[in-house]
């Protein structure tokens, strides 16, 4: 019995050491997020305009068929590093003509509507996703998050939280331009 | 030339070192003592080695000799000197050079100051102490050379991490590594009565003082670290449950574990394969902790610049120390006999409650730290484990630990009696009850456990008082003679009533800044105001203005309370346009009642920083600076009892049974 007992300890190290072992494959890398959804087909969800706001709402439908990669940026007024995407965002558009979309997460439309008259309008569509459920099917973590879906409505990229400073910015553009590529590889 | 002399030193050292593995060993199995003898002068020559080394390091860091692929990848030319002393160690190379010098500082110092232990003993705990260092000395030569040269040298350095710039950075490090490290000696010491067979009251008298020593500065380096979280990363947390954390918290735990089983081997001779596992299991967690930070396999915000080949380096060395050590526990440990005999109701038994909880808790922290790895590796599912899941695990296992605590030092050895005990502290748990009653009436809206953790707090901070005016009779009999039994009290126990009470009162300070912090993160423009707490902050604006290696913006506030003028904060933003960073610079208004800290976030968005907008953190953090004096308080007890006089001259004491038999020291 006493001798089981001090044995213990010896055992569990040694469970420990085979975690680790396999722990250091050098192809893990346990900063990565995965998402389910990268490579596949973006998820079906259908939302309405934000009441008079100028733009339509946004479908499944719109990110198919389309010649370039489209960005689909998840934002909210309530969401304080939205803001300062927001810029950046509309940089992108006006400067590098993205094409870029927006889910407009859990956010009251007044709210909303206030907010992009103050700060602009980059987004060619923005759907209203009042009750979080588009935001399940896209399987958001928190906002702002922003995916890069391909013309045929596969989802190449996700980006979580704001793109913003130079790190960020080249990240996002990089993953962008492969994007690109890759669109004109297929069509 | 000076770093090929520090190259040079490192390997002398490995030299010596794998001489110190093999000689005295011998010499202590066959009685040679001229073997035995000779760890003496190995250990001091390793020390000088590596000091040696260590000193060109520093000097390359110092004359900025971008020759030095280290210096150049973590100095800069224009960083400000601490900081370039600092640089030695701040790097993976660098402070694991720190690391080796510790862990001949500690062989050194059982070799030059430990001349109450059996020689016999002694030559084996520092051929064990060698195979540490032969280990990482090796390790840090073959893979991780810190002076390895660049060429053609660059014109200057790549800076240091910004965040890493900061006083109390500077010496978190040393502190946390002397505490880390200094577990070494203890586990060689656990090693060598393993391989001797024999292990009684005397063996945890020598250990004692190298426990204490180690137990002390990670205790400040941990408290330190935190620290410098809360004000440097502003977010005005100081404990964050992250893998790196946790790592330099375990063995603290186990290591507060052992000090007091140890005790118990000291003085009931009991617990003795207890202690042995605990000293061999705290330097196990310290190296864990190494391996976790260097090898990348965990997410983390702190991180070294990972090499799996690293990783699997030390994953060996691991194998071999643990591994080895704890076969040898296996092997020998069963033949250890128990000793003396308790009641459930004794001051045994109170530790041996602290030592499950504690041991509990440590495997709960571990077990939370890696369970990400667990998952993934069973079912390739991503988690992350964060503060809900240790908050809901540890804080139950360490409350009854606290009530405890207040209990325990009233308990006599063997058996104790319960009544008596209560007898003294009815009075004690009626006004725990009350201040936590108290505080529900002054604050309310804070959470049930709360309430409770207060109670608890005040309860241990007074049963420790009561303990010691007991001891010295304070009250019973007249002041002058009270005064006089407290200096004939043994140093330890004072110690140990300022560490308890210091526990009381950090432990205040994390209830407080928990429960009652308030926080507020807003948008501002010149004058908006923001309430928080009973101040009324003002924005006034933000300027520019250069430090020696950055560009900041500095925010102006100006606190108020009831309309009169309190303070004005200046939270910085700065930019190290060489490292491509940015840090916060809280500013902080700090008062024992508590603190009002603000950080300046990014501008709300790029055009609004033209028009004067920020993003404002601002945050009231109640009784956060108990935890600082709290942790203060610890380490000033742990050193009382170090300074005790019975450690330093081990003379017997009545109450231990098997005094050590009388061994010349040299």
């Amino acid at each position: 019995m006493k001798r089981a007992i001090a044995t213990l300890p010896i055992l569990i190290a040694l469970v420990f050491g085979a975690f680790f072992l396999w722990g250091l494959n050098p192809d893990r890398d346990p900063n990565a997020i995965p998402s389910v959804l990268i490579s596949q087909p973006a998820p079906d969800f259908d939302l309405p305009a934000v009441e008079s706001i100028g733009v339509p709402g946004l479908s499944r439908e719109d990110l198919f068929g389309n010649s370039d990669p489209v960005v689909v940026n998840v934002f909210a007024s309530w969401c304080v590093p939205c803001r300062a995407e927001h810029a950046v965002l509309t940089r992108m558009v006006e400067r590098d003509g993205v094409r870029l979309f927006g889910i407009n997460y859990k956010d009251k439309p007044e709210d909303a509507r206030a907010w992009l008259q103050n700060l602009g309008n980059p987004y060619e569509r923005i759907g209203s996703d009042l009750s979080g459920r588009a935001g399940i099917e896209w399987g958001i973590s928190g906002v702002p998050e922003t995916f890069i879906v391909a013309g045929d409505d596969t989802v190449l990229y996700r980006y979580v939280g704001p793109v913003v400073g130079a790190e960020a910015e080249e990240k996002f553009a990089t993953a962008l331009a492969q994007a690109r590529t890759r669109n004109g590889g297929n069509s | 030339m000076f770093p090929e002399i520090g190259q040079f030193a490192l390997a002398l050292a490995l030299g010596t070192a794998l001489v110190q593995s093999v000689l005295p060993m011998l010499g202590a199995a066959r009685g040679n003592s001229l073997w035995m003898r000779s760890a003496r002068s190995s250990s001091i020559a390793q020390l000088v080695f590596i000091g040696i080394a260590f000193a060109a390091l520093m000097r390359s860091f110092v004359v900025s000799d971008f020759t030095v692929r280290n210096v150049y990848e973590n100095s800069h030319s224009l960083k400000p000197m601490l900081f370039k002393i600092a640089g030695t160690w701040g790097s993976h190379e660098g402070s694991l050079l720190l690391w080796v010098l510790i862990l001949a500082a500690f062989g050194a110092g059982v070799a030059l100051f430990g001349s109450n232990i059996p020689v016999a003993l002694k030559a084996r705990t520092l051929s064990v102490q060698a195979w540490i260092s032969t280990g990482f000395l090796s390790f840090l030569l073959l893979t991780s050379n810190p002076f390895e040269r660049v060429f053609p040298p660059p014109l200057d350095g790549n800076d240091l991490n910004p965040l890493l710039q900061d006083v109390g950075l500077a010496m978190h490090p040393p502190l946390l590594y002397f505490g880390y490290v200094g577990f070494s000696i203890v586990f060689s010491f656990a090693v060598a009565a393993l391989i001797e067979g024999r292990i009684d009251a005397a063996w945890a008298r020598w250990v004692r003082p190298w426990t204490l020593a180690a137990w002390m500065s990670l205790t400040a380096g941990i408290a330190l670290g935190s620290w410098w979280a809360y004000y440097e990363l502003g977010w005005g947390g100081w404990w964050f449950w992250d893998p790196v954390e946790n790592v330099s918290f375990m063995p603290w735990l186990l290591g507060t574990a052992l000090l007091h089983s140890a005790i118990v081997t000291e003085k009931r001779d009991a617990f003795k394969s207890w202690t042995i596992l605990l000293a061999i299991l705290t330097f196990s967690l310290s190296l864990l902790g190494t391996f976790i930070v260097r090898s990348g396999l965990l997410t983390s915000v702190h991180a070294f610049a990972v090499d799996p080949e690293r990783g699997l380096y030390i994953l060996g060395l691991l194998g071999v120390s643990i591994g080895g050590s704890l076969t040898l526990y296996a092997w020998r440990a069963p033949a250890m006999e128990g000793g003396g005999l308790f009641t459930p109701v004794s001051r045994e038994a109170g530790l041996l409650i602290n030592n499950l909880l504690l041991t509990t808790a440590t495997g709960t922290v571990l077990f939370g730290t890696l369970y990400p790895l667990f998952t993934e590796a069973l079912s390739g599912d991503k988690v992350s484990v964060g503060p809900p899941f240790f908050n809901a695990t540890f804080i139950p296992m360490m409350l009854p630990l606290v009530v405890m605590m207040g209990i325990g030092p009233f308990l006599s050895w063997k058996r104790a009696d319960l009544k008596g005990v209560f007898q003294r502290l009815r009075f004690i748990a009626v006004l725990a009850g009350l201040a936590g009653l108290a505080t529900w009436y002054v604050a309310r809206g804070g959470p049930a456990l709360a309430y409770l953790s207060v109670a608890i707090a005040v309860w241990l901070l007074l049963a420790t008082m009561r303990e010691w005016a007991v001891r010295i009779k304070l009250l019973d009999v007249p002041l002058t003679e009270a005064i006089r039994r407290a200096r004939n009290l043994p140093r330890a126990a004072h110690g140990m009533t300022l560490a308890h009470a210091g526990l009381a009162i950090a432990m205040l300070g994390f209830i407080g800044s928990s429960a009652w912090k308030s926080e507020e993160i807003v948008f501002v423009q010149p004058g908006s105001v923001i309430e928080i707490a009973d101040f009324d902050v003002r924005f006034d604006d933000v300027e520019r203005v250069r430090g020696p290696n950055y560009i900041a913006d500095r925010g102006t506030l100006t606190v108020s309370r009831e309309g009169e003028f309190v303070t004005t904060l200046y939270p910085e933003r700065r930019s190290y346009p060489v490292a491509q960073s940015t840090t916060t610079e809280s500013a902080i208004r700090s008062t024992l009642a508590g603190d009002l800290y603000a950080s300046l976030a990014e501008p709300a968005s790029e055009t609004a920083a033209e028009q004067g907008a920020w993003t404002l953190r601002i945050l009231y953090e109640p009784l956060v600076n108990f935890i600082w004096i709290g942790s203060a308080m610890l380490v000033l007890g742990g050193g009382l009892s170090l300074s005790d006089r019975r450690l330093r001259v081990g003379a017997p004491r009545r109450a231990s049974r098997s005094t050590p038999v009388a061994t010349p020291a040299e």
